[in-house]
């Protein structure tokens, strides 16, 4: 299992379909006692790590749990603020789960459409002519993969560094929107797709794409 | 293969060198501004990459490539940012981008003391040194430019 994410943008550059395929785990759980010794702070309604790095718990890393019981936001799952919770002594010993934050869905149409933007600049900012934007990105954790129709609409796919194939999975991608999105008339252009079959036949050519991909050296 | 062009910036943006070699178009904008969008678009994408990864991440965004160039990327812990457009056939050259830093914007620059720090660099010398360091890389093809 290696491709983490498929995105659709439309050439607007909103959101207009999302899948996560596949999360990594890498959480960390933790039994604490009185004075906590980690930094917590609220950001963006959660509560994340700001100093103390260690045994896996990393700066920037959310509370995901509280005593197995998965939080809400910056609330426990009986509604208390967790930073108040964490602050009284006659809770502890308490055990905390610790992980990367989750993207939120408005967090994802933000990217969506930064990542149409990055597109653009990517392209205005060639030394050659007649270039496209961004094609393919690479970090030392993913690829982001992207192919743009001549009709506007981006396909991203998100996958392993190691993954291969996904030029392929994207035009099955595009195929797939075709068939299932385009031609369905209940489906209005540029609004999310909601139809079933998409989803399914989406579904579907991941799988194949993951095992068909090899993960020898170079490939 | 080739190299198009080499941007060098601090880690307020400033762009402290900028040098090219085979680039066939130009962003049609004052190169002030092109040096801002170049700045604005890494930075978003350094942003961008941290918020998409599925796990931690220890070098960050690498490269990215279009139909036409690659873009490689490599930032140090100060915050100084190498960016080196080639065409698509370079593989990762990481190391070159490190050698820029640490045996040339170090040695020539940081050591020097009549180059200020955050302002472009004016000394010659870096220059000279840097453009026949990429003249004399593998993939820095002859072909007129």
């Amino acid at each position: 299992m290696a491709i983490f994410s498929v995105y659709v943008v439309n050439k607007a550059g909103g959101l207009i379909y999302q899948l996560d395929s596949y999360a990594p785990r890498a959480e960390a759980e933790k039994t604490f006692s009185y004075p906590l010794d980690l930094l917590l702070k609220l950001h963006d309604e959660r509560v994340l790590v700001a100093f103390g790095q260690r045994d896996g718990i990393r700066v920037g890393h959310a509370v995901l749990a509280i005593n197995g019981m998965d939080v809400n936001g910056k609330y426990t799952a009986d509604g208390k603020e967790i930073l108040e919770y964490l602050s009284n002594p006659a809770n502890y010993p308490v055990s905390i789960r610790f992980g990367r934050p989750r993207l939120t869905s408005n967090e994802k149409l933000m990217l969506a459409s930064m990542f149409h933007s990055l597109f653009a600049i990517g392209s205005q900012l060639s030394p050659e002519q007649g270039s496209s934007g961004i094609e393919m990105l690479e970090t030392d954790t993913f690829k982001l993969h992207c192919f743009q129709t001549l009709t506007g609409i981006k396909f991203v796919v998100l996958a392993d560094p190691r993954q291969a194939g996904i030029d392929s999975l994207l035009r099955k991608i595009y195929e797939i929107y075709s068939d299932f999105a385009l031609k369905n008339p209940f489906y209005s252009l540029e609004m999310p797709i909601r139809c079933e079959l998409f989803d399914q036949n989406l579904k579907l050519a991941l799988e194949v794409a993951e095992k068909a991909g090899t993960f020898g050296p170079g490939s | 293969m080739t190299v198009h062009n080499l941007y060098l910036f601090d880690r307020n943006g400033v762009c402290l060198h900028y040098s090219e070699w085979h680039r066939k178009k130009q962003a049609g904008i004052p190169k002030e501004e092109e040096y801002k969008l170049m700045y604005g678009m890494l930075f978003s994408i350094r942003s961008f990459v941290s918020k998409m990864s599925p796990l931690d991440m220890k070098d960050g965004f690498l490269a990215f490539q279009t139909s036409r160039y690659k873009l490689h990327y490599y930032e140090t812990p100060t915050g100084i940012k190498v960016v080196m457009n080639t065409d698509l056939g370079v593989g990762p050259i990481r190391d070159v981008l490190h050698h820029i830093y640490s045996a040339l914007y170090v040695e020539l620059v940081v050591k020097n003391p009549l180059c200020p720090l955050g302002q472009t660099v004016q000394s010659e010398l870096f220059r000279s040194r840097l453009d026949s360091y990429v003249r004399s890389l593998p993939f820095f093809s002859a072909r007129a430019g």
